[in-house]
């Protein structure tokens, strides 16, 4: 079971939507839509899953039905039509009083504009979520004390949010939404509002307090950095639409339509894009029991001047040189072992190229992509990280 | 042009042969002769019910020795409206016992005081109700207007068949002119609460009256006691036009004076007005800011 699982969702605003309903449901587009019954559809037949400690992230322009999405999944808005189910249970038709416990126990929500309380301080926005719970004065309060410290606020609890700058407001919002412990967290565009320095800072921290986490986290941006870096997983949304879902390399390399493509066109492609995406597998490698007859061989074959060197597990020893090889076999010698240098540049499959491309430039072996336990995964040339960034699909054999 | 003197040639025609003209006046009697004969056992009761309090409240006021009331004004000023403020108070109440004027003024306390509370009991609900509900809203909005607008001299006179003589009818006249405003700008400050922060508040699961205590009514808070300080400014003026139906006070004076041609006597009553005003003004203007810097 999907701990979200949003069923053929459509949202139409305005009264008596049953027609316009009808013609969604027929495939006629918004426009025509609004112009023959005035109603303004917010959102078409959305099918969405996300799983237990996911971070999903939807993203798309203004208009493009992301805040509606995100509002149908605590029930702020009630769509028209389909189901949202939570943890199985559909929210739409939740009696309102199962539905306030859903909210006040279940999911917490991280709001663009940080939605902190003017008239409370620090302490008391972060208790809000407890408080209104009924929860004793004293346990929210040592609850809230222990969310503001772990998003390294402590000192500030009986400071007034003016006081504090944004990045600091929102540390506040998201220190409220993890203080009542909710198994999801929905956030509104939470970094949009903040300088650029700042919201990097803030990813960064989200992804370390959801590694240690886990919450399942429905995410809203328009930002496809921001996409790229925080999102298990993305959908793309276009008029109401879910366009593409997919892993962030999916919608990069393999965009599903032209809108896709523009959209993910001007992205900074070294940062989103890891070793792992654009590696190819190696042409050729040998062992350190194969003689360097076999080593020249494989090289001559595949055009190569040098090769790695893999153990039995497939875990990297380093790399030959062809002259180090030919000069082996005129000395009669029948082991590579002695020829083997070890300074090979590895990287890990999720480091971003970014990362790498310094390296590359300077490299005169192929960067090695090695797994945690040096098993060797793939290789980086200069070639195929190229055509990543350019926005190609890899080859598979190169 | 031709069309035009047809069309005024058939109206002079229409008025020479009478249209009935429609008789709001006599309906107006009816309606109040019937309301009086049959609520008045209910708006006699409550009569009875307010007057006893307003009396009461004058008495205490008026038995209190001034010095302590002044004393009271003075460190209230002081307390949220800063020194200035609280030296006015002072030299402007030693004025008014000094010109003795000091009962008087105090019976009109007694009415502003009476007034503004029932404005605050019956007006922040009723904003509260037409800030939640439109249908309340649309209801609501159009009798504000009415009743901010009608001369309050109008409705002066109805107030003395159902209510008497004396203070009764003056609070409940004042009432209808002054509550307007706490209604309206509760139901403003409501509105004006920002999308996120209601959001905030549901997506919590906060239940109404949570919403209504930790955000509404906090974040609307200002605007209403703005509403609250024009609902003063109002009362203390429809208080002294009161007075032609009995409420006494300040206003009793001044229209005695009126009555008499005596200048001098009206002049001095006109300046304790004044000074009330200033005082209330200035004390419940910064009601909003105090509280926390």
């Amino acid at each position: 079971m999907h701990k979200i699982d949003l069923q053929n969702l459509t949202k139409i605003y305005g009264s008596n939507p049953e027609k316009a309903l009808e013609m969604v449901r027929a495939g006629v587009d918004n426009d025509t839509i609004r112009q023959k019954t005035k109603l303004v559809v917010g959102m078409r037949q959305v099918n969405l899953f996300v799983d237990e400690g996911e971070s999903f992230v939807i993203m798309g322009l203004s208009g493009s039905g992301k805040s509606t999405l995100l509002r149908c999944v605590n029930g702020l808005i009630r769509p028209t039509d389909g189901q949202v189910l939570i943890d199985g249970k559909d929210i739409v038709t939740m009696p309102s009083g199962e539905l306030l416990q859903f909210r006040r126990r279940k999911m917490a929500m991280v709001f663009q504009r940080f939605a902190l309380l003017p008239h409370r301080t620090i302490l008391h926005n972060v208790a809000y979520g407890l408080e209104v719970r009924g929860m004793s004065r004293d346990q929210r309060t040592e609850r809230a004390a222990q969310a503001i410290k772990m998003v390294g606020l402590q000192g500030w609890e009986d400071y007034y949010p003016d006081n504090l700058s944004g990045g600091m407001q929102q540390r506040v919002g998201l220190a409220r939404a993890l203080a009542t412990d909710p198994d999801i967290l929905l956030m509104d565009e939470p970094f949009s509002a903040l300088d650029p320095l700042i919201r990097q800072e803030m990813q960064d921290e989200l992804l370390e307090i959801q590694s240690k986490l886990q919450k399942t986290i429905v995410f809203i941006t328009h930002d496809l950095d921001e996409a790229l870096k925080i999102g298990d997983r993305i959908a793309l949304m276009r008029a109401g639409e879910v366009v593409q879902t997919g892993e962030p390399e999916d919608i990069l390399l393999s965009p599903a339509s032209d809108y896709v493509a523009r959209f993910v066109e001007n992205v900074d492609r070294s940062k989103a894009l890891t070793a792992g995406a654009v590696m190819v597998k190696p042409r050729a490698v040998v062992h350190p029991k194969d003689g360097p007859r076999t080593a020249l061989h494989l090289m001559e074959r595949n055009g190569l001047s040098t090769l790695y060197v893999l153990d039995r597990e497939g875990r990297l020893r380093g790399y030959i040189q062809a002259e180090d090889a030919s000069a082996l076999v005129k000395q009669g010698h029948r082991q590579l072992e002695e020829i083997i240098l070890e300074d090979v540049p590895t990287a890990l499959p999720d480091t971003p190229l970014a990362d790498l491309l310094e390296t590359l430039a300077h490299t005169r072996v192929p960067i090695a992509v090695v797994d945690e336990d040096k098993v060797l995964k793939g290789v980086l040339v200069r070639g195929s990280v190229i055509a990543g960034l350019a926005g190609e699909r890899r080859p598979e054999n190169e | 042009m031709s069309k035009i003197a047809g069309l005024s040639s058939t109206l002079q025609q229409l008025w020479a042969e009478g249209i009935p003209r429609i008789p709001l006046a006599e309906w107006t009697d009816r309606a109040i002769a019937y309301l009086t004969v049959h609520c008045s056992d209910a708006t006699q009761a409550m009569s009875e019910f307010l007057r006893e309090r307003i009396i009461n409240l004058q008495d205490t006021l008026i038995s209190l020795p001034p010095e302590f009331i002044v004393l009271v004004f003075v460190l209230l000023a002081w307390w949220l409206a800063g020194k200035k403020i609280a030296i006015f108070t002072a030299i402007g109440l030693l004025f008014i016992i000094n010109i003795g004027l000091w009962d008087v003024t105090m019976q009109t306390l007694a009415l502003v005081i009476g007034a503004v509370f029932l404005c605050i009991l019956i007006g922040i609900p009723l904003g509260i109700l037409a800030a939640k509900s439109h249908t309340a809203h649309r209801i609501i909005s159009p009798i504000l207007d009415f009743m901010q607008t009608l001369p309050a001299f109008v409705y002066l006179l109805p107030a003395i068949p159902f209510f008497g003589l004396g203070v009764v009818p003056a609070v409940i006249t004042t009432i209808i002119f002054a509550m307007p405003p706490v209604i309206r700008l509760t139901d403003l400050g409501i509105r004006q609460v920002p999308e996120e922060l209601v959001e905030l508040g549901k997506s919590y699961g906060s239940t109404f009256m949570q919403m209504l205590l930790k955000i509404e009514l906090p974040l609307a808070r200002s605007t209403i006691l703005a509403g609250i300080n024009q609902c003063i400014m109002l009362s203390l003026s429809m208080v002294v036009i009161a007075a032609m139906i009995g409420a006494k006070g300040l206003g009793g004076v001044v229209w005695e004076a009126i009555q008499t041609l005596n200048m001098g006597m009206g002049f001095t009553a006109g300046v304790a007005i004044v000074i009330m005003a200033i005082i209330l003004d200035r004390l419940t203007q910064n009601l909003g800011k105090t509280t926390r810097k």
